[in-house]
């Protein structure tokens, strides 16, 4: 026979992961600014493939395994679709790896939020929640 | 404005099958049940069979499992509301994960290394157990890492 000390740690330390998984996935996190020395890292129309909005861009980042992709873009397409500055650009990401690491983007869905120089202001990780990309995307100037 | 499509393997397009997004959370709850009785008493039976359920998930879908089968025949009836869907991608990748700790955990423990049938096993518990009581996604935190990983082995 076994133990039960295998098991009760492998609970243990994924329910602490899944508090925080839960906690995090979703949350529109906005960016510190920078300081003065550091250049500006932009984000150019060239590397997403389109055109940026006047005022925001939203760029996903998608994968084939991913369920909450689906929903994301449907949400996103929702919410631009009111907003005539506010492009929202859905990205196969396995296909921009170049772009992936250059903003250190782990999981899919993540939607980056970019204002009109292309300067990242926001992101969030996973499904973001409806409430708070309108907010975000109202304090972007 | 509007959304521009820069994703090939947009899961818009029409050839995407989509089906009962609880099913799989249900499955992998049955999963986390048997891989704990699994991990406790060692059994090699029980591992195989979540073995064989791994694989039938993997290359035939996972709304084709024993689990989902269980699913649809005494679960579902008793649900009401909209049925939310999922493309069937997701979770088949996660059967797949699945499949491969099994493997590695049976080919252990036949073997006679108990430390692999351990790590082997939990691995596959911590994602089914991540699954269905936190909704976890594996093919969302796993799949671009591994893309990203490769890429930079291939260069």
């Amino acid at each position: 026979m076994g133990t039960w000390t295998p098991l009760l740690l492998i609970l243990i330390a994924t329910s602490g992961y899944g508090f925080w998984y839960q906690r995090s996935r979703g949350r529109v996190v906005t960016a510190s600014p920078k300081a003065q020395s550091e250049p500006l890292r932009l984000i150019s129309s060239l590397e997403i493939g389109s055109e940026l909005g006047s005022r925001v861009t939203l760029v996903q980042f998608s994968s084939a395994f991913c369920s909450p992709c689906r929903a994301t873009r449907a949400l996103l397409t929702d919410i631009v679709a009111d907003l005539p500055d506010v492009v929202h650009v859905d990205i196969d990401a396995e296909s921009h790896l170049e772009l992936v690491r250059k903003l250190d983007i782990r999981s899919t869905p993540t939607t980056i939020i970019l204002d009109a120089r292309g300067l990242e202001v926001g992101r969030a990780v996973g499904a973001p929640r409806r409430d708070q990309v309108i907010a975000t995307l109202a304090n972007v100037k | 404005m509007a959304t521009i499509n820069r994703n090939p393997s947009s899961i818009d397009q029409k050839n995407v099958r989509l089906i009962d997004a609880r099913g799989p959370r249900f499955s992998a709850t049955i999963t986390t049940i048997i891989l704990a009785t699994t991990l406790v008493t060692h059994s090699k039976v029980l591992i195989g069979i979540q073995l064989v359920v791994f694989a039938i998930g993997a290359f035939a879908g996972p709304q084709k499992t024993p689990y989902a089968f269980l699913f649809k025949k005494f679960v579902k009836p008793r649900l009401s509301g909209d049925v939310p869907t999922e493309d069937v991608r997701p979770p088949q990748f996660a059967q797949k994960v699945g499949l491969l700790f099994a493997a590695v955990a049976l080919v252990g423990t036949l073997l006679g290394h108990p430390i692999f049938f351990v790590v082997a096993t939990g691995f596959a518990l911590a994602a089914a157990f991540l699954n269905s009581a936190f909704n976890f996604c594996l093919g969302c935190e796993m799949y671009l890492l591994i893309a990203r990983a490769t890429h930079r082995f291939r260069k």
